[in-house]
């Protein structure tokens, strides 16, 4: 790197020469007289067009080819495959698009140069012409339209019955998650009983909360439906899971949700990139502050089974802040005690 | 005829103003403070919107070199930034964050509204229409002073103890409304506000000086048909403005209450530092329905009247009529009308209705056609015609390929299934630097060199505005082109650094890439302020056409005094593209020639409206 700042510091001490010589002959030019509308200027912009331009295009395949698995994400849910193929028609689309104007924008610079020998071709109008670059661009779009609503239909859909719940809630400036334990309900919340423990403001006259842990990794089952159910407590942060095309903005006072299906596992993910170290992970893309570029949670990917065994196995987050046993209202104390799995003393 | 021939004027000046010849020397605070002649006013917006892009420019550097080299000790700025570069040696995060939101509006809003329409359309809207000024000229002035203030405000809000406003260019609530939630939120987010009061006050009056400028003081025959695509595109951003700033005004008006009032728009449901804040019921959602539908005309704001300025100088400098120049007013009334209806396309993951997301998404990839012809016909307009390469037309050739470039990643984005991966990536800073930071910025640019005669009545030194041209061109491209690769690779925008994700961690040297041409590219941004300053007033003496255009504002003196014409205005006889017309001697016909004084090279119809003249 440091070669190419001392290239840019190179370029930079060319430029101010240039200006300093400039300045001399500017200084001596005679007040000048209208010349010719062009000089030989005129052949070296065009020549520097072609080169520029086709300098870039080529440079751009290079870079695009040659890095490609380093710029791609890997793909691990249902709904991803489908947002990953769109994208890549739509790169193809607006590819070739690309590659044909910038051509014709360098051929037509190099071929029509200032001749005074000839006059430019007076061609103020086409009817025709324009009705096909307007039907012909609509009609393409109108492809992309119905390709990608159908595919925003499928994600945004609702998530079925039997869909895992998660909840995630940003706050600054990190995530916490919470399941609903084992009877699949997340408890109720109100932002007034958050605390500097209990976190989500969990509301202990609501039996669901009893059971919900909170661990502090995401674990979620390949191939099961899950829906994360997103909020924040503070300001808004935004849920971003790159492999999962996942994104959902997290926003106080209006919870959020994303439903989606994983369908590769952590470890099938860490063979498939060859890196024995990956992890899922989840970042925030709404700036929320300071520590806006921090906000990472992992996200492990499993086995049903695995993943179960793990639910099985975690404990709620009243055992382990038995403290708040006195928020429970008395006549639910009993039942609290035996959902929360506290042990009696 | 003689090209250069004025045109004979005999009918009475259309508006009835006598022109006196002011003889008397202003005093100076009346002719460079205190002016209400278009000309100055244009000046005053270039010169500070010129202020604005220096200071625009130099945060961009201060920021690219943290991406750029994260372990850099940038010791050396604490003379400048004092406590904001820790003891380590290190920028501090938040006033990271800072410097991106300062970035952003002083480049959206000073530079590229202010700085580009203020400039151009007073420059060009009273010249290329054939008024004497402005419709009124002491509310042009009030508008220059009103953005004056604002540029004040928005300047001294940096140096606040806390430092400015730091949520984005956006300034989302509730973090723009908390100052628990980030020291920018304190008195910069105020002064913030305060700026843009002023400058939607400023932008308001200016625009309907425009308009009503248009509408009311064409010269004879200067008929809506044929008007300059610039006179085109001022008015119908003009009449954008119009319409989507007061909505801005009102969406910070309300954040103005959140945060000083107690109300609770904004905020609901908010646990911060330690404390359950009361408000409740509130939306975030509502600010940014309200924002964007500024948000996004404004981008519109930026490029429409770029777009005008390239127009006019494709056409001059290729010496050829523009094609199809309805169609180009079509389109250019298309995207004003439709850029009022895709604002929630910035909103697609905010938690708004998926079904909103669809219709918005269908009606974004609408405004692509639009936008396409408009590039197929400046393609068109090259193609067969007889390239002159000043460097406004290089200039505007740039702008065209970033338009282009731009306008097909804005594909990817609009389609609301893309940009559940795309949004608020660097692939959107990506997107909107080329189609909207570039192509504006170049339009501007290169209607500073097409207009410079007429401002200063000498011309820029074209050798380097071509060195101007060649590296800032291919530079802006080593500089956005590559962010593309690091938003599919899911890089966020607005992070402070890279390194605490694996999966963002890759790109450090593509960074340090990015990072390096950027200070080039600002760095040669020296050239044209040398050039222009230099120019101003060493530059070789103007002659009164250098481009050999058709245009009203060539007719004038080279140095227009108030009034802008000596005698009578000209009076229009044709539309301002007759370049290169079979049978003329000359590849231009400006505009004040009268067809009976062109009988070799009329068009039939042209023919025929003679002729009915004449009976
Ligand atoms: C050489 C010149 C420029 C460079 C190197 C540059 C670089 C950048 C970068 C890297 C960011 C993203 C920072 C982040 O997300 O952390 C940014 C943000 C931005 N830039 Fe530029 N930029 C330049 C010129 C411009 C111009 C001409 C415009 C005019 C439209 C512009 C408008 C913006 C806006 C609106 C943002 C977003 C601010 C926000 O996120 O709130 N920039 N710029
Ligand atoms: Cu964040
Ligand atoms: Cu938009």
């Amino acid at each position: 790197m440091m070669k190419l700042v001392i290239a840019a510091g190179g370029i930079m001490i060319l430029v101010a020469l240039f200006l300093i010589f400039r300045i001399y002959t500017l200084a001596s030019a005679a007040k000048g007289k209208n010349k010719k509308p062009v000089d030989s200027s005129n052949k070296w912009n065009a020549a520097l067009i072609v080169l520029s331009i086709g300098g870039m295009l080529v440079a751009a395949a290079w870079y695009s080819v040659k890095y490609f698995d380093d710029y791609t994400v890997p793909v691990a849910s249902e709904h991803g495959t489908e947002v990953s193929r769109l994208f890549w028609w739509t790169m193809a689309v607006t590819g070739i698009v690309f590659i044909v104007t910038h051509i014709l924008l360098f051929v037509f610079s190099a071929r029509y140069q200032y001749s005074e020998k000839r006059k430019a071709r007076f061609y103020p109008d086409n009817g025709w012409l324009e009705m096909v670059w307007t039907v012909i661009p609509a009609l393409v779009l109108t492809g992309l339209v119905i390709s990608g609503l159908k595919t925003w239909n499928t994600m945004t859909a609702k998530s079925p019955s039997d869909a895992e719940n998660i909840e995630i809630m940003g706050y600054q400036f990190a995530w916490k998650v919470r399941y609903p334990g084992s009877d699949g309900v997340i408890g109720k919340y109100d932002y007034r009983l958050i605390d500097a423990t209990n976190v989500f403001g969990m509301d202990f006259s609501d039996q669901a909360n009893f059971d919900d842990f909170s661990p502090r990794e995401i674990h979620i089952p390949k191939g099961k439906h899950v829906q994360f159910k997103i909020r924040s407590r503070d300001v808004i942060h935004s849920v971003f899971a790159p492999h999962f095309r996942l994104k959902m903005d997290a926003v106080p006072g209006m919870p959020t949700r994303f439903g989606f299906v994983a369908n590769k596992t952590t470890e099938e993910m860490r063979q498939e990139t060859g890196n024995p170290d990956f992890d899922y992970e989840i970042a925030c893309t709404e700036v929320c502050g300071r520590g806006h570029f921090s906000m990472k949670i992992k996200v492990i990917v499993e086995e049903p089974e695995v993943y179960e065994k793990w639910k099985a196995g975690q404990k709620s987050w009243l055992s382990k802040n038995q403290d708040y046993i006195v928020k429970v209202p008395k006549k639910l104390k009993e039942a609290a005690v035996i959902k929360a799995g506290l042990e009696e003393d | 005829m003689a090209p250069e021939a004025q045109a004979t004027l005999h009918e009475a000046d259309a508006h009835g103003r006598d022109h006196e010849h002011e003889h008397h020397e202003d005093s100076f605070i009346r002719k460079y403070i205190f002016c209400t002649d278009h000309k100055m006013i244009a000046k005053q917006f270039l010169i500070t919107g010129i202020f604005w892009a220096v200071i625009g420019g130099a945060l961009s550097l201060i920021f690219r070199l943290q991406l750029g080299f994260p372990e850099m000790d940038l010791a050396w700025l604490q003379p400048v930034l004092g406590k904001w570069i820790t003891a380590q040696g290190k920028l501090d995060p938040e006033f990271y964050l800072a410097l991106v939101t300062m970035h952003g509006t002083i480049m959206v809003f000073f530079v590229l509204t202010a700085g580009l329409s203020g400039t151009f359309s007073n420059l060009l809207i009273p010249l290329q229409i054939g008024a004497r000024d402005m419709a009124s000229g002491f509310m042009n002035m009030l508008s220059y002073w009103l953005f004056f203030v604002s540029s004040v405000i928005m300047f001294g809000s940096m140096f606040v103890e806390a430092g400015p406003a730091g949520g984005g260019w956006v300034i989302y609530p509730p973090l723009s409304a908390l100052p628990q939630a980030i020291k920018g939120s304190g008195l910069g987010m105020t002064l913030w506000l305060v700026s843009m009061v002023f400058f939607i006050a400023s932008s308001l009056i200016g625009s309907i000086n425009y308009i009503s400028t248009v509408i009311n003081m064409r010269t004879r025959g200067m008929k809506f048909s044929r008007l300059p695509l610039t006179i085109w595109a001022f008015f119908l951003t003009a009449i954008v403005g119009i319409l989507s700033f007061p909505v801005l005004f009102a969406a910070a008006l309300l954040l103005v209450f959140d945060r000083s009032f107690g109300t609770s728009f904004y905020l609901s449901e908010i646990y911060i530092g330690g404390e359950a804040l009361p408000n409740v019921g509130g939306s975030p959602l509502l600010f940014q329905h309200l924002f964007w539908f500024l948000g996004h005309p404004e981008v519109y704001i930026v490029l429409l009247p770029a777009l005008g300025i390239t127009s006019e100088i494709i056409a001059t400098n290729a010496r050829k009529p523009i094609f199809g120049y309805k169609a180009m007013i079509g389109s250019m009334m298309g995207i004003a009308f439709l850029s009022f209806v895709v604002w929630a396309h910035h909103m697609f993951v905010s938690g708004m209705n998926p079904f909103l997301g669809s219709i918005f998404m269908l009606l974004t990839l609408i405004i692509a056609v639009p936008s396409a012809v408009k590039v197929f016909n400046y393609l068109t307009t090259l193609w067969r015609g007889n390239l002159v390469f000043t460097p406004a037309m290089l200039f505007s050739i740039g702008l065209l390929s970033f338009f282009i470039s731009g306008g097909l990643t804005g594909i990817f984005l609009g389609n609301s299934a893309i940009d559940v991966q795309l949004h608020d990536t660097y692939f959107v800073v990506a997107h909107f630097h080329l189609v909207m930071g570039s192509a504006a910025f170049f339009g501007m640019v290169a209607g500073v060199y097409h207009w410079f005669p007429k401002l200063y009545g000498r011309m820029m030194d074209k050798k380097l505005g071509y060195l101007h041209f060649w590296i800032t061109f291919i530079g802006a491209y080593m500089v956005f082109f590559p962010m593309h690769y690091i938003g599919i690779a899911g890089f966020p925008r607005r992070y402070y650094s890279f390194t605490n994700f694996d999966a963002f961690s890759s790109f450090a040297d593509l960074n340090s890439f990015v990072s390096v041409a950027a200070v080039a590219t600002v760095g040669v941004q020296f050239i044209f302020l040398f050039n222009f300053f230099y120019s101003m007033y060493r530059g070789r003496r103007a002659p009164k056409n250098p481009w050999r255009s058709n245009t009203l504002e060539w007719t004038t003196p080279v140095n227009p005094g108030h009034g802008n014409w000596e005698g009578e205005i000209p009076a229009v006889h044709r539309w301002p593209y007759d370049y290169s017309k079979p049978g003329a001697s000359e590849d231009f016909i400006p505009q004040n020639v009268p067809l009976s004084e062109t009988p070799e090279s009329n068009l039939p119809h042209e023919k025929k409206a003679l002729e009915s003249k004449k009976k």
